[in-house]
């Protein structure tokens, strides 16, 4: 536990640093995981009070324990490494199925598979063959699972129903179907359908080393596919217009990676189960989302996440026969994608809100100072004013019920605001009123003048702003920076302003009423800063959030 | 695939698919095409030359069939009757000549890719099955976002990008792969005015460097400036030929019929640009 404890601090150490150590911190963060998903395995290994007061059966769940965790046992290791390879394949596959906004095919497919097992079991007792032959069963699955997806395509295409419609249609039909089957079979005289039920749940505890052995043979053969197919999937899940224009085989490529996620299924079925097969193909791709931008990295991801879900699971279904691996794998892909959806260093919900915190904060420093700073103009006699420098501003304080007044912003906010500028020493507190330090000055004259020829530069190029107007805020400073501070220096200097810090162009500064219009210039979008203006921007340009 | 089986009945081709004269080959020459959704057909008996080495504005109303037609010649679905030829032959022969620019809102911005991946995406068939991208691709890809003037957002994920931007992301993908004949679906939908006289920019180099290239348009005030040619679409093709001749406000009239109610207006605001030029 204290290293899970280090983990996390060294984690959120380096998520506060944003970028800093997101490497580290990601890594540490499996890691953290990992052990957390150990202790809660040993915590439910242990015997319960009634197995410990017999010491017969405490011995024997602790060398269980021992045997399947250290993997002394060969069937268990090879089934292990069997599931271990599935989940990395399903992260694969189901990322490529995510991006293609395909993902519940695979859940539509796996129900499907039900009436399929059910019947080929039927069929394998009905001939006297051998009804628990693995890779007869799986025959049945993937041809009645494959049946699901044409019905699915034919109720798409030939009625005016939408996919969704179908699909739910399709996976309730088909498993009911199943579960009256299997109910047929309970019937049956041979009554040995009870291992059919590891198909519906999973059930790590009953396969064998040749059912293991054909699960990684079957998912190494998917990895190979995914990694070789990695750039024309990519293209298809991309652009599927442009794929096509190109001249690859939209329609072969699709049929190709639904090859993919029908091997994927079918041997999953047997170690997670029909229900939840879907959460192995989808969980680890969407968590993964949370960490990167990149299309490699998202699906490194995924597998990894695919891998430890799976293990993790499949350990803990194989101590406990009684356990269904599936429900286990997807508890623990569940821990791991709300960890991912939380602490996500990209698009994770924390990470989001630190950034709109910082944003907004950066935002109510840049209206402080320039709100003292416009204070400074007004006591000076107006921008032109020749006094206007350090030693008037020396002299001048301004009240909080001042600042106050020239925005329309609480008085909480402006106190927290306050705050943290004097503690990074640009304001000083002096008997209730604040003044500028000097770094404070000349970072409010820096706002202001940059504040000052933005506005200019909308009012004077207000067509070209809206192109060059980066919609990353943090960027502002890059839109103003060089030449077209340089362009709009010599503009003003046509105009005989001066240039340290011109005036405002939306009415004489140091009267009252520009004090009472500067929310309404805000508001018609000229008195925009550099954040309100990108803010602006992107909602103007209506793009992706 | 969706490649309907290629007749060989050049007989039926008109004469310019072979030789306009002039002795260069005919970009895009489309015969008679027809496509349907669902029975209703959405283009009828389309038929035209595009002439090479200009610019050429492809206008209509909404659902005239503009996409449709750009879709239907690269194949991408199933035409009810016709020929396509580029360059003289099949779509799917001369592909590697025809630069495509689909429509910004089709594909999701979202997906974790950055500007250089997607401009890389128009090099995947010059690449070659299973193979990966490599540095020398990547080079050109920059190169191409050097062109459309966002070199600098290469590695950028496209979803912070501005509308203006991922439009210059898309033309640069076209670019990139070095085509004859450039297929654009809007690329001037949606974007600011400096995309917007960048790509114009683009659009006049390619013609320098002897391209052709067929841009759906829907600005009717800039079609005189923008484009040599324009083809006036509306489920069939009402007119066709140099803009000066062909788009005159009879023929807009014929093309958007009664659904041009801001015709004057239109008009007007031509007749202002101008005076203000």
């Amino acid at each position: 536990m204290w290293h899970a404890k280090t983990s996390r601090r060294n984690a959120l150490a380096g998520i506060a640093s944003c970028d800093r150590g997101v490497q580290l911190s990601r890594g540490l963060w499996l890691l953290a995981l990992l052990t957390v998903s150990a202790t809660v395995c040993h915590a439910r290994g242990r015997p319960s009070p009634e197995a410990s007061s017999q010491s017969a059966a405490f011995q024997w769940t602790d060398s269980q324990w021992g045997r399947v965790l250290l993997m002394k046992d060969y069937n268990t290791r090879i089934v292990i490494f069997g599931v271990a390879v599935l989940g990395g394949a399903s992260g694969l596959v189901g990322s490529f199925t995510l991006l293609r906004k395909r993902a519940l095919m695979g859940d539509a497919l796996s129900h499907a598979s039900l009436p399929g097992i059910a019947i080929a079991f039927i069929a394998a007792n009905w001939f006297g063959g051998d009804e628990k032959s693995l890779p007869w069963l799986l025959v049945g699955a993937t041809a009645s699972g494959l049946l699901g997806v044409a019905v699915i395509l034919v109720i798409r295409n030939q009625t005016r129903l939408k996919e969704d419609a179908a699909l739910g249609i399709v996976l309730s039909v088909f498993f009911g179907a199943g579960v009256a089957l299997l109910g047929v079979i309970q019937q049956m005289d041979t009554g040995h359908a009870a291992g059919l039920e590891g198909f519906i749940y999973g059930k790590t505890a009953s396969m064998r080393a040749a059912d293991a052995r054909l699960i990684a043979i079957t998912s190494l053969i998917v990895i190979a596919g995914c990694l070789f197919l990695f750039k024309e999937l990519k293209l298809l899940c991309f652009d599927e217009g442009f794929a096509g224009a190109q001249g690859f085989p939209v329609i072969a490529l699709d049929a190709g990676l639904m090859t993919m996620v029908v091997l994927v299924t079918i041997v999953g079925l047997q170690a997670v189960g029909l229900v939840l097969m879907i959460a192995l193909l989808v969980i680890p791709a969407a968590a993964a989302r949370f960490w990167t931008e990149t299309m490699w990295r998202m699906m490194l991801w995924a597998a990894v996440l695919g891998t430890g879900g799976s293990i993790v699971g499949g350990l803990v279904s194989a101590l406990f026969p009684g356990l269904p691996s599936g429900a286990m794998i997807v508890l623990v892909c569940s821990v791991f994608f709300f960890v991912s959806m939380m602490l996500g260093t990209r698009r994770g919900v924390i990470i989001r809100l630190i950034r709109r915190m910082r944003l907004n904060r950066r935002i109510d420093r840049q209206h402080l100072l320039r709100a003292m700073y416009e204070q400074l103009e007004k006591s000076s006699g107006g921008p032109d004013h020749p006094g206007l420098a350090e030693r008037t501003n020396r002299r001048i304080s301004v009240s909080l019920d001042k600042l106050l007044s020239m925005r329309s912003w609480s008085r909480r906010r402006l106190s927290r605001a306050i705050e943290r500028a004097v503690e990074d020493e640009l304001l000083r507190i002096q008997d209730g009123a604040c003044k500028l330090t000097q770094a404070g000055f000349t970072e409010a004259a820096r706002l202001t003048r940059q504040h000052r020829l933005w506005e200019m530069y909308l009012i004077a190029y207000a067509d070209v702003a809206t192109a060059n107007v980066d919609r990353d805020a943090d960027k502002i400073e890059h839109v103003l920076a060089p030449e077209v501070i340089d362009q709009l220096e010599d503009l003003l200097d046509e105009q005989g302003m001066t240039i340290p810090v011109p005036q405002s162009p939306h009415g004489p500064l140091g009267t009252g009423e520009t004090l009472g219009t500067g929310e309404t210039l805000d508001g018609q979008g000229v008195d925009a800063d550099g954040y309100a203006g990108s803010e602006r921007q992107r909602d103007a340009s209506g793009g992706p959030q | 695939m969706l490649n309907p089986p290629e007749r060989n009945d050049d007989a039926n081709l008109p004469t310019a698919a072979r030789d306009d004269g002039t002795g260069a080959e005919v970009p895009l020459s489309v015969y008679d095409l027809t496509v349907a959704y669902h029975r209703k057909p959405v283009i009828w008996d389309v038929g035209f030359d595009l002439p090479a080495g200009q610019l050429i504005g492809i206008v209509g109303p909404n659902g005239a069939g503009k996409s449709t037609l750009l879709k239907a010649v690269m194949d991408l679905i199933p035409r009810a009757s016709g020929r396509v030829r580029v360059f003289g032959d099949t779509y799917r022969e001369n592909r590697h000549r025809v630069g495509y620019v689909p429509q910004r809102e089709s594909v999701d911005w979202q997906f974790p890719v950055s500007a250089l991946d997607v401009v890389a995406m128009g090099l995947y068939d010059q690449i070659g099955w299973c193979r990966p991208v490599r540095k020398k691709h990547r080079e050109q890809a920059r190169d191409a976002l050097g062109r459309v003037g966002i070199g600098d957002l290469a590695d950028r994920q496209i979803s912070q990008l501005s509308g203006g931007q991922q439009q210059r992301t898309f033309l640069a993908r076209a670019l990139v792969q070095d085509a004859d004949l450039y297929l654009m679906d809007e690329p001037f939908a949606a974007v600011d005015a400096a995309t917007e006289r960048a790509i114009v920019e683009i659009l006049r180099d390619l013609k320098e460097r002897g391209k052709t290239a067929a841009v759906i348009h829907h600005d009717l005030q800039t079609v005189p400036e923008y484009f040599d040619h324009v083809v006036l679409l509306n489920m069939r093709v009402v007119a066709q030929g140099p803009v000066s001749q062909t788009f005159t406000q009879d023929n807009l009239q014929k093309t958007y019929g009664g659904r041009l109610t801001l015709l004057d207006e239109v008009t007007e605001a031509m007749r202002r640009r101008e005076s203000s030029l």
